[in-house]
């Protein structure tokens, strides 16, 4: 199989790869942390809506909303180009798990901070953004790092959906070539190289996140 | 309301505070004068540290009334004596600090932006000037050297200390305190209570002191009270309840703790 | 197996019930395939895990790099991969069987974690006593590891059962006719596939709060009295 003709194709398709799981996973995280503050501070209106919202992107498989988005949207007079679709359903889906992390994070918050904020006369939004965010976050990040990887590797369905990324690439490759075995395994390390870069960004994200403001690592006494 | 002419800055008058069926204060009377520093004793669950945290609006109560500093904690228009709006609370708690048991520092600041935090989000005072203060009130707690470590890096007796200070920087006009040695080792304890008993002369804070420190409490208080199941049993001066308790509950109390 | 059948796309609620049949027939494929990988996932995961326990340094190191490499690539490349390749080393199995080997794979990964974290944190104390009251390793992993890993490890066993669920539609791109394919393939045929798209979301939607609840009952069942979880 002659590589030189296909590589450009590949890095290509690595390329939108990488575009769609990252524009998939800033837009997600903002979803997650509008969504997870709802669900523990917006009194019960609000976080009934935000409910159903990660109830629905959790609950529903990835790949029946991209069709539904793909295929149905368009049937009620709503059309999006397919990487439209595909990056707001991958971050919606991304949302709807990073809300729960959000909210998790939030209510482990303990409540002696809480009372603390309270005797201290903070305001609930004060308590929120200067108390229980900053604490909160420190313990989301691991759970948003599996969660970046994950949206990485779901990625790969949009090629279902007719979006010239990595694998949709590996499979015009592959019916060109019929070499099944090389494409595929070269796709395969592309991606775990594209997920150890990914793992590399969130373990210095996650040493800011720590080093700024919050917790330094190491307790003496 | 007028409260030049009122004496005491604290009020309670036939408050009622339950947990579920338990009854934790059971039409309770107690008042504070301004300036007044009032230990309060008696065995675990006995309602004190509840007094606290009523004050410093951590818990409803279900009957009575309570006033600080003249103002109702029951708001006019409100359904029961604690369905007052989070404005109306606020406003009770500008007057109020709280030192807690467990320091509840915010792990995620350093010693002086845990002192300065509220000042500046709450009072609106300028960063400059709430810095000025934070470090002679980390001064006065002899920790202003600790200013930029995490409260993580800090003793339990430093951290205490420095909740100290941060609570006196809201200038309280009556300052609480839930048994602020009782999570300490015990070599710790001394230097928190000195930090406590510089305070107490402060002529015009209200001081209300949970602990089981009872020299300390004979020390520094200006009344005792013994608290036995929601209700205060015996109160007077501190010579008055170390020295001749009349209540046979307290005596028995104090023979148990003082040994 | 489309064939001969009709839809009544009038309303809404007659195409409902017109595709309700073989959708779910569509939904027994899905647990189906399901459970098979699940079934697989759990057997080679308690091999992976073990594997990494392994002293000996290479078994142990492959062990962990075959694991990562199976968590941090996709299932639908994994999929093609065991779908297109396997046949070169004359390896043919049922497009079901690729699929059911394809979510095995992928999940055994995750749950070698679970089994080696519920061991783990059972701790080291519990072995010295095992040996100091002399049990043989047998005894210690039945009498005393197990017991104690079992409830820490359920719960996350369960939440991978639900999320390896909602992944079974991927393996229609390998034509198993699970729910999903059948409701594209109707749509196809129909150019109607709102209704059959929503309909296989909200089975799915179903299907989750099924097994979670479940999951809750099962989780408050387990026997654990005394055991400290975290």
């Amino acid at each position: 199989m002659d590589w030189s003709a296909y590589l450009p194709m590949i890095l290509q398709g690595a390329g939108v790869t990488m575009t769609i799981t990252l524009a998939s996973i800033v837009i997600g995280a903002v979803l997650a942390f509008f969504f997870g503050i709802l669900r523990v501070e917006g009194g019960p209106v609000l976080s009934t809506i935000a409910l159903c919202y990660t109830e629905v992107f959790r609950g529903t498989s990835l790949l029946v909303q991209l069709f539904w988005f793909y295929y149905a949207l368009p049937l009620v007079g709503l059309s999006f180009e397919p990487i439209t679709t595909g990056i707001l359903v991958l971050a919606a889906h991304a949302g709807g798990y990073g809300a729960e992390i959000v909210r998790g994070a939030l209510s482990s918050v303990s409540t002696q901070q809480l009372e603390a904020a309270r005797a201290l006369n903070f305001n609930r939004f004060q308590t929120l953004f200067r108390i229980s965010l900053p604490q909160a976050i420190v313990e989301m990040m691991p759970a948003f790092g599996n969660l970046a990887i994950e949206t990485l590797k779901l990625s790969s369905l949009v090629s279902l959906i007719s979006i010239a990324d990595l694998t949709f690439t590996a499979q015009s490759i592959r019916n060109l070539t019929l070499d099944s075995a090389s494409i595929y395994s070269v796709t395969l390390l592309c991606y775990f190289a594209m997920s150890l870069v990914l793992m590399v960004a969130i373990r210095i994200i996650e040493h800011v996140v720590r080093r700024g403001d919050v917790f330094p690592r190491s307790a003496h006494s | 309301m007028n409260e030049t002419n009122d004496p005491h800055i604290i009020e309670f008058s036939d408050v009622t505070k339950r947990f579920g069926i338990l009854t934790v204060l059971d039409n309770f009377n107690f008042s504070v004068a301004k300036g007044e520093k009032v230990t309060l004793i008696g065995p675990s669950g006995s309602g004190k540290s509840t007094v606290l945290r009523i004050l410093m609006t951590l818990e409803p109560f279900q009957e009575g009334k309570l006033t600080l500093a003249g103002t109702s904690y029951h708001e006019p228009g409100g359904k029961g004596p604690f369905q007052a709006s989070e404005t109306h609370l606020r406003q009770i708690r500008n007057h109020v600090g709280m030192v807690f048991q467990s320091f509840n520092l915010f792990p995620h600041m350093t010693v002086l932006r845990n002192v300065v935090e509220a000042p500046v989000r709450v009072l609106g005072m300028a960063r400059a000037e709430a810095e000025a203060r934070a470090i002679k009130l980390l001064q006065m707690v002899g920790l202003a050297d600790k200013r930029d470590h995490y409260p993580v890096q800090l003793s339990g007796g430093q951290q205490q200390r420095v909740a100290i200070a941060r609570a006196m920087a809201m200038r309280p006009r009556v300052l609480l305190f839930d048994e602020p040695t009782s999570a300490l080792d015990p070599q710790l304890v001394g230097e928190v209570l000195s930090v406590i008993r510089d305070l107490a002369h402060e002529h015009d804070l209200t001081m209300l002191l949970v602990t089981h420190e009872m020299r300390f409490a004979r020390e520094v208080s200006d009344r005792v009270c013994f608290f036995d199941k929601g209700r205060i049993c015996e109160q007077g001066a501190p010579d008055e309840i170390f020295g001749q308790p009349k209540n046979e509950r307290t005596r028995e109390f104090l023979a148990s703790v003082l040994g | 197996m489309m064939y001969g059948y009709e839809w009544d796309t009038t309303t809404w609620l007659t195409y409902t019930i017109s595709i309700l049949p073989i959708i779910l027939i569509g939904l027994t494929v899905t647990l189906k395939a399901a459970a098979a990988g699940f079934a697989i996932a759990l057997v080679l995961g308690l091999v992976f895990a073990l594997l990494r326990r392994s002293r000996v340094k290479v078994i142990s190191w492959t062990t962990a790099f075959v694991v990562e490499f199976l968590r941090d690539t996709p299932l639908l490349v994994q999929l093609f991969f065991l779908y297109y390749v396997l046949p070169n080393f004359g390896i043919v199995l049922p497009a079901f069987l690729t699929g059911a080997l394809a979510l095995g794979l992928q999940y055994a990964a995750y749950t070698s974690e679970v089994y080696r974290g519920g061991i783990e944190a059972v701790g080291r104390g519990q072995w010295e006593a095992a040996t100091a009251l002399n049990l043989t390793r047998m005894q210690t992993y039945r009498d005393v590891i197990i017991p104690q890993a079992i409830p820490r490890i359920v719960p996350a066993m369960g939440n991978y059962l639900v999320a390896m669920i909602k992944e079974t539609p991927v393996l229609s791109v390998i034509t198993v006719l699970e729910m999903m394919g059948l409701a594209n393939m109707i749509g196809e045929r129909t150019f109607e596939y709102l209704v059959p798209l929503t309909l296989v979301g909200l089975i799915f939607l179903l299907l989750t709060l099924i097994c979670s609840a479940g999951l809750h009952r099962l989780q408050k069942a387990l026997p654990k009295a005394g055991i400290p979880l975290r």
